[in-house]
Formats: structure tokens, sequence, C-alpha cells
């Protein structure tokens, strides 16, 4: 994904990941109603929103699992079709889901490179599917060092681990393979307030390696404290767009259960 | 960041059972201490040791055989966190349909079709497979539990095999009873079938631990849903399981011709429950996931010893299958409660 002929500055200005005018109907029920989204690169953009606004399914059209009535998803201004999350994957967009996906029998690095093996050169490699041990444990220890996750043991089963470290192995893995976007959806919401700052700063750090993130989490205090900038949703419609630091996070709420409303629909 | 890891100490018990539960060593320590037991219980009565003699090792080889090979397709299917119940039944129905072929051969009006010995067996291993191809596809597009699926297709089979023939198939042709020929090692003879069960273990081995596939398996008993999530095809990986398991219990049913010089529709009536005790001795979860091939062959090779060192001992048989069921609880047992600590 190199634009050689962008430079540095117009590059931010087209979105990584970019929905207009989504909408989606369930029967009688308006789940997203011409929606629009923007991410752009290098941030964290959090996605909040009471229950029924839309969220989530503003999200799995993104990551392909809910394909929209109508509207376009755009990936750095081009627009993308996906028929299911597969296409999404391929399309260098990672999702990381609450309920801790990770095979907890497995040890991290198998869980580090799980469906995306790394196969030895070669006769064995080609006809057998022969996996390279040595290659996935020296890739994922690198890796991990770089995202400054201690370990002892990259083959140490996942069910040894906290549940935040557990968290920190999906969101790990997600953004190794991202090559585009990553998705989470509630990270932290199966955690203890130790574990989830755990998360958070593993989160920053795939940020600060270059990804954007699309955060969802029903905690504010999260949300203020990792976002550049909050996308709002209320009645399948982004109700605003603000940045942490020119509003609180009760003026966030109100806007979120619709008590306050800022001019226009986006104020940052 | 540094993330703390969890503290390393834990309890002795916990960590000896977890030793315990940790294939293939836990299941191997017992091996050797039921064989040294064995080899002790007459030398205490003042008898001659009988039980380390080339000739007993090479006849515990030869028994460990069939069911050996039966126990690595449920393995397979227990890994993935499946049970298949079905497996004697479908080597009965392969044995008795290969050796008929070759016997009996197809009524075509008149005449009577004897079919090659060769094409009979490569008949008997497509007829495993679709069996297997059966289970899996029950458990892949019906989403039925394995455990009825199994239930179901192990009647059928049984009532399938009854229906061809209840007498045993007797007269073979030489080609299917070439497994049955031995190599001679010093003074034990190793009939081909036994090393044929061994490649197989070797084979499995392979697949299982060193390939992509083989680590899908273990994914998909462990945690189907993130499987799923990361893009691995669990249907068609669970379809593929079953469908090579039923082929292997062919290639059981192949070797169980050689062996018995005979095609056989009592075989196998309690091979699913016995496999399945080979597999939790050999340290895999019955919730999928976790385990080991070699385990399994040390499962079996516990059957064998405790069924053979019994009979040397003059015991009462029916000891054996006590003594089966009370290991199978104690191992299930050791599983869990290394669990419950994580």
């Amino acid at each position: 994904m190199t634009h050689p002929n962008l430079s540095e500055q117009s590059k931010r200005d087209i979105p990584v990941l970019e929905a207009v005018g989504i909408t989606k109907h369930y029967g009688q029920v308006i789940a997203l109603d011409d929606c629009n989204l923007d991410l752009y690169p290098g941030e964290i953009l959090a996605v909040i929103g009471d229950n029924g606004a839309g969220k989530s399914t503003l999200i799995k059209t993104l990551c392909g699992a809910v394909i929209p009535d109508k509207g376009e998803i755009r990936m750095n201004g081009q627009p993308i079709h996906f028929r299911n999350p597969l296409d999404a994957r391929q399309a260098g967009i990672e999702t990381v889901y609450q309920n801790l996906a990770v095979a907890p029998a497995l040890n991290i690095m198998e869980n580090l490179f799980l469906g995306r093996e790394i196969l030895r050169p070669g006769f064995f490699g080609q006809f057998f599917q022969m996996i390279d041990r040595q290659a996935m444990l020296k890739a994922s220890e690198e890796y991990m060092q770089a995202l400054k996750f201690r370990i002892q043991s990259m083959q140490q089963p996942v069910s040894t681990l906290s549940g935040g470290q557990r968290q920190g192995v999906a969101v790990a893995r997600s953004a190794a393979f991202a090559k585009n976007v990553v998705i989470m959806d509630e990270p932290t919401a199966a955690l203890g307030v130790k574990e989830s700052g755990m998360v958070l700063d593993l989160i920053r750090k795939v940020r600060d390696r270059g990804l954007p993130v699309i955060l969802i989490s029903h905690n504010m205090p999260h949300v203020w404290e990792l976002a550049d900038r909050i996308h709002i949703q209320r009645l399948g419609r982004r109700a605003a767009i603000i940045k942490p630091t020119d509003y609180s996070m009760s003026d966030g709420v109100a806007i979120m259960t619709g008590a306050k409303e800022i001019g226009g629909s986006v104020a940052a | 960041m540094t993330v703390n890891t969890p503290s390393t100490r834990q309890p002795v018990l916990t960590s000896f059972l977890r030793l315990l539960a940790t294939p293939p060593i836990g299941p191997l320590i017992f091996l050797i201490f039921i064989c040294a037991l064995f080899a002790i219980l007459p030398v205490l009565r003042g008898e001659p040791q009988r039980f380390f003699t080339v000739r007993n090792l090479a006849l515990i080889f030869q028994q460990t055989a069939i069911i050996g090979v039966l126990a690595i397709g449920q393995t397979m299917v227990i890994l993935t966190s499946g049970i298949d119940l079905s497996n004697g039944l479908i080597m009965a129905l392969v044995s008795v349909i290969t050796a008929g072929l070759a016997v009996r051969g197809i009524p075509l009006g008149e005449t009577t079709l004897i079919v090659n010995p060769i094409v009979a067996i490569f008949v008997g291993l497509a007829v495993g497979g679709f069996c297997g191809w059966v289970n899996g596809t029950l458990v892949t597009r019906l989403k039925l539990p394995p455990f009825i699926v199994t239930l179901g297709t192990l009647n059928i089979i049984f009532a399938l095999t009854r229906i061809y023939t209840t007498a045993t198939i007797n007269g073979l042709p030489e080609p299917l009873l070439v497994l049955g020929n031995s190599i001679q090692l010093g003074d034990a003879r190793i009939p081909l079938y036994a090393l044929v069960a061994l490649a197989l273990y070797f084979i499995t081995w392979f697949v299982l631990s060193q390939t992509r596939l083989g680590r899908h398996i273990y994914a998909i008993g462990d945690n189907a849903e993130a499987a799923a999530l990361v893009g691995i095809p669990v249907n068609r990986i669970l379809l593929f399981v079953y469908t090579a398991a039923g082929f292997l219990y062919a290639i059981a049913a192949i070797l169980l011709i050689a062996r018995q010089e005979n095609g056989d529709p009592q075989a196998g009536q309690s091979s699913n429950l016995e496999s399945i005790t080979a597999v939790v001795l050999g340290g895999t979860s019955l919730f999928g996931g976790r385990g080991h091939i070699m385990g399994t062959l040390i499962g079996v090779l516990v059957i064998t010893v405790i069924r053979n060192g019994l009979t040397q001992q003059g015991a009462n048989p029916i000891i054996q299958t006590l003594i089966t069921g009370g290991l199978v609880i104690a191992a299930v047992a050791v599983d869990q409660l290394s669990q419950r600590g994580k």
C-alpha cells in the first residue's frame, strides 16, 4: 500500500477506510440509515453508541460479516466490496472479538500463526504442508519483543496465561496480520482493571507502529484515554465525531443519548 | 510494558498430576510400571519370569496391531472433540465385504463373479472411507453430536454386516493373507501387519504434529469458533478427519483379515470402547484439542499388556475388563484435576 506520488500530507487526507451512506434494514428495523464513517492513517478511532444505535451492524459491514443494502465502502479511496469476512481479511482488515478468540491448548506461537502457519521451504513445505516451527518461533519472539509483550516462552500454552495476556495474544495476532486496519470489538469487556490497562497499552503500541485502529467500546474512560477521535453513533447514523480533548465524557454520553446536539454532524 | 507471567509455583500435587497428564511421558511411566509389575510378580512367587521374553513381547506387539489402528482414527476424531462409536463395526463390515468379494464373489444371474483380491481390498478401503464420510457429513452438515451420529451408524453398519453374512468367511486367496507373513528378528516373529500398524502411527504423528492440517485439527478441537474466525475451513477439516478415520478402520479390517485368515462379522464389537480407553489412557483429552498420537500407542500397549500379563498370571479374564474400566476413570480424573488449576 504505497502511494509514491502522494505527499505525506495528502496521504493523511485520504481515509484508509471509509463507509459512505451505508444503509441496512432487517425487515422493518432500520439498523443503519445513511451512515458514514472514516478512519485516517495512524489514528485510533473509537466508536461509541447506545445499544441499538447500529454500532455493531456498522462494524460488521466493515469486516465483511454484513452486506449493506446501500452505500459504499472505500479503502484508500477505492471502492471495495466484501462478500464475507475472508474478503475483508484479505483486504488487510483484521478483527479482534471480545470473546477471547484464542485456542487455549495451543501455545502462544501457534495462536499467533493460527491459520497462517509458516511452511518449510522446499518439497516438505509444499507437498506435505510441513510447518516451520523454528521460523515461527523466531518471528513470534521478535514480534512480541517489538510490542514489549514479555512472556517467558512462546511455547507455553495460552491456557497458562491470564485473561489479559490471552486478549493480548489475540490483539497481537490481529495486528501482526492486518495490513491496513485492526478492528477491536470490546477488547477489554471481559477483563479486570489491571488487565485492561495492559491491553490498552498494547493497542496504543499497535497504533504507534502505524496501523489505524477502530475501537468499539462501552467503557468511556478507556475511550477517552485512548482515542484520537470518537465516532458517536445514534439511531443508525453518525450523530457526531469529536476529539476527546474538546469534549468531556459527559458531553459524549449526552450526544450518545440525544440529550445534546452539536452543530453539524462533524465537529472534528 | 512488562507482562507479569503467572506464578510458576504450583502446588506439588497439581504439578505431579500435570506431569502424569502430559502425553506421552505420564502414560509411558505407567506402561513401564505395569510391565515391571508383571515381570516381578512371578519372581516374588519363586516362578520363572515369563513376561520379558522375546516371544511374549512379539505376541504383545501382534495383539496391539488391530486395536492400535482403530485407535489412530479414534484419536484424530477425539482431538476434534468428537467421538467415534462406529469404528469396530466399520472394521467388521469392511472385513466381510473384502473377504466376501474375493471368496463368494458377486452373483450375476447364472454365474458368479469372483473379484480379484486386490480389487476387493480397494473396494473395502472405499467402503470404510465412505462410512467415515457419512459420519462426517452428518456431523458437519446436520450439526448432530458425534456421539449420536456414530451411535446411529454403529447400529446401521452392524445390521448391514449381519444382513450380508452371519458366518465367518474362510478360504481366502493368498493376496489377502500376505500381511500375515512374518519377518524373523532373532527369536521374534514380527508379522507384517504389525509393522503396517506401526508405520501408520508414524505417518499420523507426522501429520498431526508437523503439518498445517494437523495443527488445524488441534485448533478445531480446542476452540472451533476461534479456528473459524481465523479462516480455518472447520467443516472441511472435520469431514476429512471422519473420512480418514473410516479409511483407517478399513485398513484395520485388511490387517484383521490377514491376522485371522478370515472375514469376521463378529469382529470389533467392543473395539469402540477399547479404543476410547486407549486414547484416554494415552493422555488425550476427551474434550479435544489436547493429546498425542504416541500416547494412544502407549494406551493400546497398556491395555494389551494388562490382558497379556493377567493371562500369564492365570487370572480370570473378566478381571482385565474390571481393571481397564477403573483405569479409564482414573485417566479421565487425572486429566480433569490437572486442568482444574487453569
